[in-house]
This record gives C-alpha cells, sequence and structure tokens, in this order.
C-alpha cells in the first residue's frame, strides 16, 4: 500500500433526502457545504430511498466517506420513511463497524431547515474523521 | 434414533396414503457416505427411504417457496421451522397447505470435521448413539459425535420445532446461554484484524453462490448479484467484488436469517459464513428484540419500526 500522499483529500458523498433542506433559501446550506469541500451531493426523494447497498457500492467505488442524510423522526414527507431507514442504518452501521470497516467512514444526520448551517457542519465533521483514518482501503476496486 | 425414523416413515405413509399431501419432503440416505440428502416423496410405497441420522442438516424450507399449488409435508427440526415461520410471516408459503413434521433436534454433524479427523477417504459410516463409526480402506475409527458438530449447531439455542402439526420424538432441553458467544469473541478482535480475517476468508470465493442457493431466506427472484441494469457487483474475483457480495448477501439476512448454517454447510471453499448473519442476528435482538422465524406475530424488524427505537448514532 501506498503511503498517503501529502495533499491528499478526502473523496466524500453523501446521500440526501430531498425534503431535508428544499426551498432555495434552505439551499444555500448545501452550496455552502460545496463551497467548504468538494463533497458530492446525491439527492433521494426520501431517506428511506437510501438503499444500504447504495452506501456499500460508495465505498467500493472509492469514496473514503459517506455520510447519510435525512429529516428528523416525524418531519418526513411520507410520514415514516426514516423511521424504516432509521432501523436499516443502526443495523448497517454496527454491521460495517464488526466487519472492521472503520468506524467513522459512514455516518448519519438528521437536518431540518430550522438547523441552519448543520448540513456543512456536518459534512465538515465526517471530513475531519476521515482525514484521521486516512484514504478507505478496504472495499475499494483495487483497479 | 431409530424410532424417531420409524415415526417419520409412519406419519408420512399416513399422510400420502390418505391424500392428505401430494408430497413428502426429508432426508434419504446419500450416496456418499456422512451424508443425508433432500428426497421428495410422492407415493408411499417410497416411504422407507426416509431417514433421520446426524447428518440431515440441509435447511429443507428452502425448497417451500418453489412448490407451488402442492399440499407439502415436510420434515423440520428446529431450524427448518424457523425458516418455514419466517417464510410465512414473510407471505412465501401458506400455512394451510404445509403439514410440518416437527423433530426435535439431536443437532447435526459436520462431515467436513469428520473427514478431517481420519486419513484417508471415508468410505462407510454408521451412526451408534453418541458415537460414529467410520472405515474406509484398512482403517475404522470410533469418533466421538459431540465432538464434531456443525458449528451451527454448537450454538444452536432452538432445537426444537418453533411450529409443527406433528412432533416425532421428545422435545429436547435447550440452551440459549451461549447462543452468540462466537459472534462476542470476533467482536472483541481489534477492528484490523476483523477486517484481515474478513478478507482472507472470502478470498477464497470461487462465486458459485451455494450459499444463496442454500439458504431457506434467499427466494429473490433475481438476486442483486445477478442485476444487470444496474451492474452492482462486479461478475469476477476481483477482491472487492467478492466482499461486496458476502456483506450484502449477509446483510439481506438482517432479521431474517434463521442460523441454521446452510450457507456456510454448502460451501465449497469451507468459508465460515455464519459470523456474518449470527451477528445481524444478535443486533435485531438487542435493538429490536426480535427473533426471527420464533413468532408468526411480529412483523420482520426492518419492516417495522417504533418511534423509540436507537438513534443516538445519528448527528
Amino acid at each position: 500500500m501506498n503511503e498517503q500522499p501529502s495533499d491528499w483529500e478526502p473523496k466524500v458523498l453523501a446521500f440526501m433526502c430531498n425534503w431535508c433542506l428544499y426551498t432555495k433559501a434552505d439551499q444555500a446550506d448545501i452550496a455552502r457545504a460545496q463551497e467548504l469541500s468538494d463533497v458530492k451531493v446525491i439527492r433521494v426523494p426520501c431517506s428511506g430511498r437510501i438503499n444500504p447497498l447504495f452506501i456499500l457500492k460508495a465505498l467500493e467505488e472509492g469514496h473514503d466517506g459517506v455520510l447519510v442524510v435525512g429529516c428528523h423522526p416525524g418531519d418526513c414527507h411520507y410520514k415514516e420513511g426514516n423511521y424504516l431507514s432509521r432501523r436499516k442504518f443502526a443495523t448497517l452501521k454496527s454491521f460495517l463497524e464488526y466487519l472492521g470497516i472503520g468506524k467513522g467512514r459512514v455516518q448519519f444526520a438528521w437536518v431540518s431547515p430550522a438547523e441552519k448551517g448543520k448540513f456543512p457542519g456536518v459534512v465538515k465533521g465526517l471530513i475531519e474523521d476521515v482525514k484521521k483514518l486516512g484514504p478507505a482501503r478496504r472495499l475499494g476496486r483495487s483497479h | 434414533m431409530e424410532n424417531r425414523v420409524q415415526r417419520i416413515r409412519e406419519e408420512a405413509r399416513r399422510l400420502l396414503s390418505e391424500g392428505l399431501v401430494d408430497v413428502v419432503i426429508g432426508f434419504e440416505r446419500g450416496t456418499l457416505p456422512l451424508r443425508s440428502t433432500p428426497i421428495f416423496i410422492h407415493d408411499a410405497s417410497d416411504v422407507d427411504k426416509l431417514v433421520w441420522d446426524s447428518f440431515c442438516g440441509n435447511n429443507l424450507a428452502r425448497y417451500l417457496p418453489k412448490m407451488g399449488d402442492q399440499r407439502v409435508a415436510v420434515v423440520a427440526k428446529g431450524c427448518d421451522s424457523r425458516a418455514i415461520v419466517a417464510l410465512i410471516v414473510e407471505k412465501q408459503i401458506a400455512r394451510e397447505k404445509l403439514t410440518i413434521i416437527g423433530v426435535p433436534c439431536q443437532r447435526m454433524v459436520d462431515w467436513h470435521k469428520v473427514a478431517k479427523a481420519v486419513q484417508g477417504e471415508i468410505l462407510e459410516a454408521e451412526e451408534r448413539g453418541e458415537e460414529i463409526v467410520v472405515r474406509g480402506d484398512g482403517f475404522e475409527r470410533v469418533l466421538r459425535r459431540e465432538d464434531y458438530l456443525a458449528r451451527a449447531c454448537e450454538t444452536c439455542a432452538h432445537r426444537n420445532p418453533v411450529l409443527y402439526d406433528i412432533l416425532v420424538g421428545e422435545e429436547v432441553e435447550e440452551d440459549a446461554s451461549n447462543n452468540y458467544a462466537d459472534v462476542e469473541a470476533f467482536e472483541a478482535r481489534p477492528p484490523d484484524e476483523r477486517w484481515a480475517y474478513f478478507e482472507r476468508q472470502v478470498s477464497r470465493c470461487i462465486r458459485c453462490y451455494a450459499c444463496r442457493d442454500a439458504c431457506p431466506m434467499c427466494y429473490c427472484e433475481e438476486c442483486f448479484v445477478d442485476h444487470a441494469t444496474p451492474r452492482w457487483i462486479g461478475t469476477g474475483i476481483d477482491p472487492s467484488d467478492i466482499e461486496m457480495w458476502h456483506i450484502v448477501r449477509a446483510y439481506h439476512q438482517t432479521g431474517r436469517c434463521v442460523e441454521c448454517g446452510a450457507c456456510e454447510r454448502a460451501c465449497p471453499m469451507e468459508i465460515p459464513l455464519l459470523y456474518l448473519t449470527k451477528k445481524l442476528c444478535k443486533e435485531v435482538g438487542e435493538l429490536y428484540g426480535f427473533e426471527a422465524g420464533m413468532s408468526l406475530e411480529a412483523p420482520p424488524p426492518l419492516a417495522t419500526f417504533s418511534p423509540e427505537d436507537e438513534q443516538g448514532f445519528i448527528r
């Protein structure tokens, strides 16, 4: 394995519910996060749409960190999508840690428009954690 | 054991000759020693082919979703019955078309372990109470059955059938105390070691999918691994493809795995697989108080929720 290059910047991806930051004004937070880092944001209709396979695929495709963002419990546009996803995320998270895929590479957050600045904050937090972990060398494609 | 064989045959004969079922699924003597294999009996005159011994490891619930409109009787030990319950809960099979011949399980023997215990090829095996006698060219060995149990059976907490119409033999005493001892031991190892273990074990995988095909809970019409648009996982033996396959296969069993070890038993490369799904079983037990295949009422844990579910891990 190569040593970590000094100019290495983590490659991070965020799966995000479309309704967390929906209005133009609220989306300023997404733009803000993207200004501060080169996080890629993939918006999905609901956190319930996030198949755990997406998260694994992101790691396999070489991302160093993955963030999963949904609405707070009780705020779901479809009433219960985030309650269902919460169970998937809880079990997936502990399973990945059990396997030995570094704790902190996959993170989860609830975000609402009332929490201005939270999204850029969690992206920053993820990047800081992933920097400490170094480049992902597990599960990534070898070619 | 002999009694149980007789009872299974009697019940099968009765069910078939009275026209109560179309087919009985049980075990017959395998063509190789130490292996009993599934058999489908349609005619009462064939029931004497049925056997019951320590090599009836396959989970017969595997066949049930494919039986169409047939009325089926199935021989079920503890884990088979759990899979049956889970399949009924997931609406894959209809309870009313099913007659369950429950057999309290004496725990099954792993033939790989037996084969490794002797030099040379085993040509004949015989079970005598708690002993297994194996013979080959110029040797005979007597082994203690309990030293060669399948891994799934060593820690099994549910040996008695959970659901049955007919019970063959007496219920056995169950012990759930060390059900997750193996998982706990693995959890205690450092993360790097855990990953190295996983990586090393699955590197032997030849992508035959026997683990999937033997699993009673893997009944998807199209498996994610065969899906072509999008192609989630490459079909080759790139390590990341193999790792993805094993992670996702196991994860799909969250709240569904009945801990029968069919995956592991079927693996031609002897990759330990149960330690993956058992972790998920432990997790849904701790988080949601759920154990797969134990109740016809409880919905699968990932298909339901409680507003109070644990979310300390979410920022």
